[in-house]
């Protein structure tokens, strides 16, 4: 600790940092622009300017940058002297010179950063008479807007975008007074964090794009705190509403998970809440694809009924909450249920658990991933299963700069004085994969290769770390050399080649490097935001059977929570269930293929429209709340459920509140934790009220339905959730699981953060969210190397091996029926090796038909697939569910016709 | 002592009537003085208003809060009202016109004002309501605390006359009315008179811009108006017994009926009491309790001390 | 004690002074006699029914930035952004709910584009409260209002259709960001 003078205030700060890192901490104000906790100091935009004195005795002082001056001991600087203020004044008169007269049109209007600094430094008169510089904007696809001439020169989004995520087409052009932030034509940015860019700018540069297609200023939004469901990771959000649509997702700061930074997929994913697709009725099929609207009432009757009559199969989901499928589960019997996954994600998220709960390796938080020193991604395309951990492991490579800066006195913040002494060096990562992926570049050395060989990769540095051979595969040798060389070794692996060898390989050398004495850490990825929590609650049945128990006709009536089986398992064994079974009942949020199936249908709602707890792949269970009542009959799942079983009789399913059904979820087994996740609904707090969904600036109250209903009704009340439907309450000192949004007074951007953080860029203040379900330590075996089936690899005249590929753009189900994503993704494509592409005659851009997926798909080659193997984007069309074993054979499809893709066209400049 | 039977309907008719009339001209006066024109749609210069308004409040449901004491609530307005109405009893309107001719004429009128302390205090309290359980509070700290003063001021009076009787105080008039020797008395029994009748600008039981209405918060309807009737009421008889004590009652020159000298004053100081209402903010409730004990107690000690010296004297 | 007397004094005098008072809508020499029409004068800037103006070239001012609705103390505006094919800003649906309305003037204080304004149109009462939810189609009018020659497209440096980057006022022609030239 040090203890520095501000304004002759003594302030006790931590010594590792700048002073205006240290200042906020201290929650004085000091306006800045181009730094950003995540990012470091630049000191370019000369915003933080303060006065700094030598010694008591010194009345003058010198100016110097805040954010570029390390608060050592004894430090004495001024914020509130005349001349820093002076300073920091002109400074922001030169930004504001050509900052256009937008803010009533531009979308970061009321939250810019840029209006609070210019607010907090007191320019209110614009001196400047001359003319404004002027850009042309550009096309960046369906994610952002572009509007250049509001730029400030601050940096942080090429530094963002470059620097942190990776990225390589976003570009500073130009010299003087005419920087351009862009790319070298109008495209689609590509980085998969590019909507960061909307949080990571001060002012409205870069905008989101389809929240500003119905846009609403931020004082209008109500938000709750939710989690992301787009992927196992389980970012925290903000999701807000206004007239009953979801209107936009943004960070909700998490210290140990997310940080500032989410995926695109999650960001602009959430799209699916306002889909037209949406169920909305309580519906009864009367012929094919028609459905009848029922009553609720007696909707539930006719489920109270079957229910009644017994002989019930539920199929949970992994993208419903726990509280969905604990009432599922409790409803027909844990011998009766299905968790949901497919049989083969069900038994490899089993082995997961299995083997996290075996080793004495943590499962690492995102910041423990960034502190590793060496990875090993093995077989997991983590870039598109897991997005957020693959921006964690580029700070992580990034990271050795911190360590060589740190031997060579250098201060961890100073952004450009750390990178260029570290010369480019970082962290070793290796990765095998079947494909190449978007952190390539970042790789000490790769490998591709099908999945069974990778999992003998893995092996093979299993054993190298305990002794090696020599005779190692350089890869392989390279590899184990540097995990045992480092400090905190990290494995990263998942699900996504569905290859129980690869998780089983990923163990190995886990248990390898803990024998070498050292303290690794185990990060394995599952595919949904809640796999983790089905795999925990488990159930009697795997997918396969219970598709078998229902075809064979013993089954009277099957209840599916919030899942399209078509994506569970191949389509004829699916089709052959649904069609046999006497009553197909499906709660869904959206029309899937099985809800078109279904003799019943019910309304589901959306993680934005209920209340419920995700676990996230670190077994971290965390809630979402409800932003905004559902309209019309939309119910959460567990309420349809609870309601029918109650009409039907049962007494173990009384639930009327979300608490209640959470009871029932902490007493099944490895569940306990849940109930501390977040405060129930009777929460108060210190100031012994709600927490608001609202800002105190709310507009619009009495006349946003005044044209439906001029009589104003009373706000409904929130009971389930500690957070109120309106502005009344105090968000302030709840814990960090209960903020809605993030404001504090001279601070309307989201640069207030800070303010909701016990230091900057550390733990949120009431600690971070979530309680992880698993403790760690050995519990149980490691298990132990399955025998792998090896089989021959195919060709063109046998017929092709399938490897599921993934996209961050369209695997996912719920994301895929995004607006923004769909534009975005692809058609679906195949991936084939030159060799094999040459002799089934096909090139890229051309179509193969698949007859046993019954689909076409685009043809992509790639020199990393091997031949006689067929990458498929799975989540696809055709390719929704397993991909079948065996040899598939595939033929040039002559009718294919490319959907243009939508990015080629550049839209009217402006 | 005979009593005026055939006095009480016409009088209690009339006091009523000039009540309501008072609802209309206070108003009226009241807009003149504001350079407005109040009330003046319904029936020529508006007297139709007064007509309106009771029809109004008549005709309004006559409701209890549930939370009040029903039974309290209900009698206070008419404890207020009746209080004020026993009051006229000892006013001698002309010589022989009156209902009662008590040789303790004057302490009965200070009797009925107490009295009508109870009605606003009950009133307050039986509310249940904050506002007016504070305006009841107040209202009795007022009276209890302006009752002593208004009996002490004219005590010079009857120190003159030697008698409380009402008829003999005019009677000693007749050469000069005892606002001459008694200005001192006049102007704290005036100012205690507005206290008592809670008139503006000492209206601080129910000083709307703190207390909503203050005691009344609750009332409505009849209720409502007996209340404002009591206050008007009570107007008219602070202004007849000024006029009484210290104004010559109903003494004149000849050329107009004694009653009509009598209702003359009096209808001009009911006007003053206008003019009070339109021209003098309401003080602070400390500035009013100061000014009672601070003021206009030593005033009336004063003047009670040289009036009995000086009577002395003259008898010598 | 003195200035209690004075103003006693001053207000008696006001019993002979003129009434100020309008007997808006129609007044009676005597109260038999008929009824004439009477309209009080109402200045210019009287904040009585709002509207919206339109710009100088006709398209509506309205950028729909929520300023007004943020501003207004009964929070009785509600209004929903959208924006035509060439990026200009407007309200997908604009609504004031009059019977909410307090007439104060804090959406025309706050609308930077001059484009709602109150007039000074007072009679706008109804028996149906529902009819005092007046939408964009029965605020906006075909005119300028005050400040006829304000257009904010022109000082804003978003484009729209009609002007381009660089071309609205005291804006320069868009920089060449290829140029490396001093």
């Amino acid at each position: 600790m040090a203890t520095i003078v501000v304004d002759g205030v003594e302030f006790e700060v931590d010594e590792g940092q700048n002073l205006l890192h240290a200042c906020l901490s201290q929650g004085l104000e000091l306006p800045y622009f181009c730094w950003h906790p995540s990012l470091g100091s630049v000191g370019a935009c000369r915003q933080c300017a303060v006065i700094q004195y030598a010694d008591a005795d010194d009345t003058r002082g010198r100016l110097t940058m805040a954010c570029m001056t390390p608060a050592k001991d004894g430090t004495r600087i001024s914020i509130q002297t005349e001349t820093a203020k002076q300073f920091r004044a002109s400074v922001i008169e030169w930004l504001m010179e050509n900052h256009p007269h937008d803010c009533p049109v531009c979308e970061e209007g009321g939250e810019c950063h840029l209006q609070d600094m210019t607010v907090m430094t007191g320019h209110t008169q614009r001196r400047y008479r001359g003319r404004k510089r002027t850009f042309e904007n550009q096309y960046l696809g369906p994610f952002l807007n572009h509007e250049m001439n509001r730029c400030i020169t601050c940096y942080r989004c090429v530094r963002f975008y470059n620097d942190y995520a990776g990225g390589t087409d976003l570009q500073v052009f130009g010299s003087r007074d005419r920087m351009y932030f862009g790319r070298t034509t109008d495209g689609v940015l590509e980085n998969e964090f590019s909507g960061n860019l909307i949080e990571v700018c001060p002012t409205g540069v870069f905008t989101d794009k389809p929240f500003s297609e119905s846009y609403t200023r931020k004082w209008d939004l109500s938000s709750a705190p939710s989690i992301c469901a787009g992927c196992a990771v389980g970012c925290n959000t903000f999701v807000s509403e206004r007239y009953g649509r979801l209107k936009r997702v943004h960070n909700r700061y998490h210290g140990e998970l997310n940080g500032y930074f989410l995926c695109d997929r999650g960001r602009f994913g959430a799209g699916f809440v306002n889909s037209t697709d949406r169920i909305e009725h309580v519906g009864e099929r009367v012929e094919d694809d028609f459905f009848d609207v029922l009553d609720v009432e007696v909707g539930i009757a006719k489920l109270a009924e079957m229910i009644r009559q017994g002989d019930v199969v539920g199929i949970g989901s992994p993208r419903a909450s726990l509280e969905t499928n604990v009432a599922l589960k409790t409803l027909v019997g844990e011998a009766q249920f299905c968790t949901g996954m497919s049989s083969a994600e069900e038994s490899l998220v089993d082995l997961i658990i299995q083997t996290q709960r075996a080793t004495s390796a943590d499962i690492p938080s995102l910041s423990d991933v960034e502190s590793a020193d060496a990875v090993l991604i093995l077989g997991e395309d983590v870039l598109n299963t897991a997005p957020r951990v693959a921006l964690a492991l580029r700070q992580t490579v990034r990271n050795r700069a911190l360590n060589l800066a740190g031997e060579a006195g250098i201060p961890q913040w100073q952004d450009a004085g750390v990178s260029s002494h570290a010369q480019g060096r970082l962290n070793p990562l290796f990765i095998a994969s079947v494909l190449p992926s978007g952190i390539d570049d970042i790789a000490a050395d790769l490998l591709h290769d099908v999945p069974l060989n990778l999992a003998d990769c893995g092996f093979a540095i299993a054993a190298c770390i305990g002794e090696a051979t020599g005779s190692e595969p350089d890869f392989v040798r390279k590899a184990a050399a540097a995990l045992r060389s480092a400090q905190n070794p990290l494995i990263v692996s998942g699900t996504s080649t569905r290859t129980r060898a690869i998780v089983e390989a990923a163990g190995a050398v886990v248990a390898a490097l803990e024998s070498a004495g050292k303290v690794p850490r185990l990060l394995l990825v599952a595919p949904e935001a809640n796999s983790f929590g089905s795999g925990l609650i488990g159930g009697g049945l795997d997918m396969n059977t219970a598709l078998q128990r229902v075809a064979s006709g013993s089954t009277k009536t099957l209840i599916v929570a919030e899942n399209d089986i078509f994506r569970r398992a191949e389509r004829e064994r699916v089709e052959q269930a649904l069609c046999t079974v006497e009553n197909l009942v499906v709660l869904d949020s959206l029309d899937t293929p099985t809800a078109s199936l279904a003799g019943l249908v019910f309304p589901a709602a959306t993680f934005a429209e209920s209340t419920g707890t995700f676990v996230n792949y670190e077994t971290r269970a965390q809630r979402f709340y409800c932003v905004f009542e559902p309209r019309h009959e939309i119910a959460p799942s567990w309420r349809w459920l609870a309601q029918a079983a109650t009409d039907a009789g049962r007494d173990d399913l009384g639930w009327t509140h979300v608490d209640d059904v959470l009871e029932a979820v902490a007493a099944s087994p490895n569940m306990a934790g849940v109930r501390a996740v977040a405060p129930d609904a009777g929460y108060l707090g210190s100031s012994l009220c709600k927490t608001p969904r609202e800002t105190p600036r709310f507009s619009g109250r009495t006349a946003m339905n005044a044209n439906v209903n001029i009589h104003e009704p009373k706000t409904s009340v929130d009971e389930e959730t500690p957070l109120s439907f309106s502005m009344e309450g105090l968000n302030r000192d709840q814990p960090s699981a209960l903020l809605p949004f993030v404001w504090a007074p001279g601070w309307n951007s989201n640069q207030s953060v800070f303010k909701f953080q016990q230091e900057v860029g550390g733990a949120a203040a009431g600690g971070d969210p979530g309680v992880r379900l698993l403790a760690s330590g050995s519990i149980g075996t490691m298990p132990a190397r399955s025998a792998s089936v090896r089989s021959d690899r195919g060709g063109v005249d046998t017929g092709f091996r399938l490897i599921p590929v993934q996209a961050i753009f369209g695997s996912d189900e719920l994301s895929s029926r995004s607006p923004p994503v769909v534009e975005r993704s692809s058609a679906a494509f195949m991936i084939f090796s030159p060799m094999d592409a040459e002799r089934l005659g096909a090139t890229q851009g051309m179509g193969v038909s698949c007859s046993v997926l019954g689909a076409t798909f685009a043809v992509t080659v790639d020199a990393a697939m091997k031949s006689g193997y067929v990458g498929v984007s799975v989540g696809f069309t055709g390719a929704e569910g397993e991909l079948p074993d065996g040899l598939i054979g595939l033929a040039v499809d002559p009718n294919y016709r490319p959907t243009p893709n939508p990015h080629d066209r550049v839209i009217a400049r402006g | 002592m005979e009593v005026g039977f055939i006095m009480i309907l016409p009088l209690v008719v009339g006091a009523m009537l000039g009540a309501l009339v008072l609802v209309w001209w206070e108003r009226r006066l009241l807009g003149f003085l504001q350079d407005r024109l109040g009330p003046n749609r319904l029936g020529p210069f508006g007297v139709g208003q007064m007509v309106a308004d009771l029809i109004k409040l008549i005709t309004k449901h006559d409701w209890v809060p549930p939370f009040a004491d029903r039974l309290v609530f209900t009698l206070a307005p008419v404890a207020i009202v009746a209080a004020m109405l026993m009051g006229f009893a000892i006013v001698p309107f002309a010589p022989g016109w009156h209902i009662i001719d008590l040789n303790i004429g004057l302490l009965f009128f200070l009797a009925m004002t107490s009295l009508a302390v109870y009605g606003v205090l009950l009133a307050g309290l039986a509310s249940n309501n904050k506002y007016s359980l504070l305006g009841g509070l107040r209202a009795a700290a007022q009276m209890v605390t302006y009752e002593v003063f208004m009996g002490l001021s004219i005590m010079g009076v009857v120190i003159l006359t030697g008698s409380f009787n009402m008829s003999e105080i005019v009677r000693a008039q007749e050469d000069l009315w005892f606002f001459i020797p008694q200005v001192l008395g006049f102007v704290v029994f005036l100012i205690a008179g507005i206290a008592e009748a809670h008139r503006a600008p000492f209206d601080l039981p129910e000083a709307e811009h703190e207390l909503v209405a203050g005691f009344h918060t609750e009332y409505s309807g009849m209720k409502f108006a007996l209340v404002m009737v009591g206050e008007y009421l009570s107007v008219i008889l602070t202004s007849a017994i000024i006029v009484t004590l210290f104004f010559g009652g109903w003494l004149g020159p000849d050329f107009l009926p004694p009653i009509i000298w009598f209702s003359l004053k009096t209808g001009l100081f009911i006007c003053f009491f206008v003019l009070l209402r339109a021209a003098i903010p309401r003080p602070r409730y400390d500035q009013l309790m100061s000014l009672g004990w601070k003021i206009l107690l030593p005033i009336t000690l004063v003047n009670l001390l040289v009036t009995g010296a000086v009577v002395l004297l003259a008898k010598g | 004690m003195i200035s209690q007397l004075v103003s006693l004094w001053k207000v008696f005098l006001h019993l002979f002074a003129s009434n100020e008072t309008v007997q808006y809508p129609s007044k009676k020499k005597w109260w038999w006699s008929k009824p004439t029409k009477v309209m009080p004068y109402l200045a210019p800037r009287y904040r009585g029914r709002i509207i919206l103006t339109r710009d100088p070239d006709g398209e509506e001012r309205c950028v729909a930035c929520n300023l007004c609705a943020v501003v207004c103390p009964v929070d009785c505006i509600a209004l929903q952004k959208t924006e035509d094919e060439n990026g200009r800003w407007y309200p997908e649906f604009f609504r004031i709910n009059f019977s909410r309305c307090i007439m104060c003037g804090m959406c025309e204080e706050a609308c930077p584009t001059y484009a709602i304004q109150l007039t000074p149109d007072f009679e706008i009462c109804e028996y149906d409260r529902n009819n005092l939810v007046y939408e964009k189609e029965h605020l906006l009018i075909n005119g300028v209002g005050k400040y006829p020659d304000y257009s904010f497209w022109q000082v804003a440096g978003k484009t729209i259709f009609g002007k381009n980057k660089g071309e609205a006022q005291n804006e320069s022609p868009p920089e060449d960001v290829r140029s490396l030239l001093p």
